[in-house]
């Protein structure tokens, strides 16, 4: 097996493929947002529970690929009991991380489990894989009503 | 049912895809450190040695515009263009070279009829008929077309095998139905359809009938007048050409009457600010200059490929089409999807618990290139509950080998995804 391969399909993303976190329907939702990214058909719809400005709660539906499921279900577990403001500095970060910017190197520690999306950068093809659920988290943020997209 | 021995054992056709292999120079080439194994035909085919040379010769040493200059370039030229389109017409069997009008693929085909033909033809009230196995290509011209008349496209629905039902396809002809556009091989589920019976049942009614052809232009021989349809549309770039060329075939009764698609250079006789002339059949067709080195790219790989045979290749890829059938058939936890009986090139699956995309990515590492999406088929993936499928679509060139070698990819997939 190629080494990208390894590193793209790491056990904690086959894990999160296979058992997705939160995955399920957010019944206290009071933010929710539809992603599709149209170049492969992936759904997702994430929901949010926002108090004041902190994530109370959050969790998604749909389907995808295993990246953009893993990447979904980390999503949520990541920003639980975080603050609006966090949220967006780590949709940043993970975006820089997956993109592999250079002039924008992601620091490990501020991500924590979201590393073991980097791999995804060696996958130009799979990167909307790995951000169609943060960018329907952004749309969701913003209650808008038009489908978060890709494109 | 056979097996795999079974099938090895039996005769082999009069084709040898070892040899068509060396006239394809991309073939010879490893990716991720692995000899390529090109199995993603039905998105594009590649292009023989000579279909290269003749597109490089013609803008090495015959290059210019046509139908206009009076200089031995554009004679050059334009002898070309026009021996191609004489070539196209015997390809496809039409009576008349008129009948043959050089478009930008199958997509602008099927617009040009929806555009000139449809609009002209279908009013209020009006409907028409497709079916549920259609192209993206072969759905929004006829829904833009009916969104715009006040008119209501009819989907024919398939079986669970990916058949079209002809008797519910029957029961939608109606006194108000102005056309029926059908694909002839569908590229998602590789269905061939039934096309003599849908012209006769929708001639039986007066109803003109459309055939999106882009994938059976390379494995199914194509014969108008036998056919008797109204329209055909073919892109040369699934047949061993050229991107950005194809073919509308139309009967010269229907073109005649029907008003121009795009104006400009090349369409007229002549232009006058209080009116314009059009130019003759096919030229009122195709404004502007067209792509030269295409269409002449086109006529190379139609010479390629009927020197090679178009029948043994086609029965040589049924044979392998069928070992890749039966091949694949072994593996846990993978579903075909579209099992037609007249089925050719195309093997569509799904795997348990594993996205087409993990599919895809896993394979190409392995240097095999096949599809995993939608298919631009959306209302077809939805027939069949998938979001999307993996696709293997065998051409000339393809082996057992390649088979085998995809099983074995196939597999590592499985290995990889747990």
């Amino acid at each position: 097996m190629t080494s990208e391969l390894t590193s793209l399909y790491q056990e904690v993303i086959l894990d999160h493929n296979k058992r997705p976190r939160n995955f399920h329907k957010l019944e206290s939702a009071n933010h929710h947002a539809d992603g599709y990214n149209p170049l492969c058909g992936d759904k997702v719809t994430v929901y949010l529970d926002v108090q004041g400005d902190i994530v109370r709660d959050i969790s998604f539906e749909g389907s995808g690929c295993a990246i953009s499921k893993a990447s979904a279900s980390m999503m949520t577990e990541g920003l639980k009991g975080r603050t609006l403001a966090q949220v967006e500095e780590l949709f940043q970060r993970f975006h820089d991380l997956v993109t592999g910017r250079p002039e924008n190197p992601a620091n490990p520690a501020d991500l924590g489990k979201l590393v073991v999306f980097s791999g995804v950068r060696e996958f130009p093809v799979r990167v909307k894989c790995a951000t169609l659920a943060w960018h329907t988290l952004r749309a969701a943020k913003e209650n808008r009503q038009q489908p978060a997209s890709t494109e | 049912m056979k097996t795999v021995t079974d099938i090895q054992n039996a005769a082999k056709p009069a084709f040898d895809a070892r040899v068509a292999r060396r006239d394809f120079p991309i073939l010879h080439q490893q990716v991720h450190g692995r000899q390529l194994v090109y199995l993603d035909n039905a998105a594009t085919t590649q292009k023989p040695r000579a279909v290269i040379d003749a597109m490089n010769l013609f803008y090495e040493r015959d290059n210019s515009n046509i139908h206009r200059g009076l200089h031995e370039l554009s004679m050059r030229a334009t002898a070309a263009y026009e021996l191609t389109r004489e070539r196209v017409r015997r390809f496809v069997n039409a009576a008349e070279d008129r009948e043959i009008i050089f478009v930008r693929g199958t997509t602008e085909a099927i617009n040009l009829v929806a555009n000139s033909y449809g609009r002209r033809h279908v009013q209020a009230g009006d409907n028409v008929v497709i079916t549920h196995m259609e192209h993206h290509s072969n759905i929004v011209p006829w829904q833009l077309l009916c969104e715009e008349k006040g008119a209501e496209l009819r989907v024919a629905p398939i079986t669970d095998d990916g058949e079209l039902m002809m008797d519910r396809f029957e029961a939608m002809l109606g006194p108000r139905t102005k056309l029926v556009s059908v694909v002839h091989l569908s590229n998602a589920l590789g269905t061939i359809n039934p096309v003599k019976r849908i012209v006769e049942l929708a001639h039986r009614r007066g109803i003109p009938v459309m055939f999106d052809g882009a994938q059976a232009a390379a494995h199914i021989r194509l014969d108008m007048r036998e056919l008797d349809c109204d329209f055909y549309a073919i892109s040369a770039h699934k047949f061993y050409g050229p991107t950005g060329t194809g073919v509308l075939y139309g009967k010269a009764e229907l073109l005649e009457e029907m008003p121009p698609y795009q104006g400009g250079g090349d369409m007229i006789s002549h232009v006058t600010f209080e009116k314009t002339a059009y130019n003759k059949l096919p030229h009122k067709f195709e404004a502007g200059t067209p792509n030269i080195a295409g269409v002449i790219g086109m006529g190379a790989a139609i010479e390629y490929l009927e020197g090679l045979g178009l029948e043994a290749a086609a029965a040589y890829e049924q044979n392998l089409l069928e070992y890749a059938t039966h091949a694949v058939s072994t593996i846990p936890g993978l579903r075909i999807v579209g099992r037609a009986r007249e089925k050719a090139t195309v093997l569509s699956f799904v795997m348990d618990g594993i996205h087409p995309h993990d599919v895809g990515t896993i394979l190409d590492q392995e240097g095999i290139a096949v599809r995993a999406g939608h298919h631009c088929t959306q209302p077809l993936m939805d027939r069949f509950g998938v979001p999307a499928t993996a696709r293997v679509s065998v051409a000339l060139y393809n082996t057992r080998e390649e088979i085998d070698s995809l099983v074995a990819g196939i597999h590592k997939v499985i290995e990889v995804m747990g």
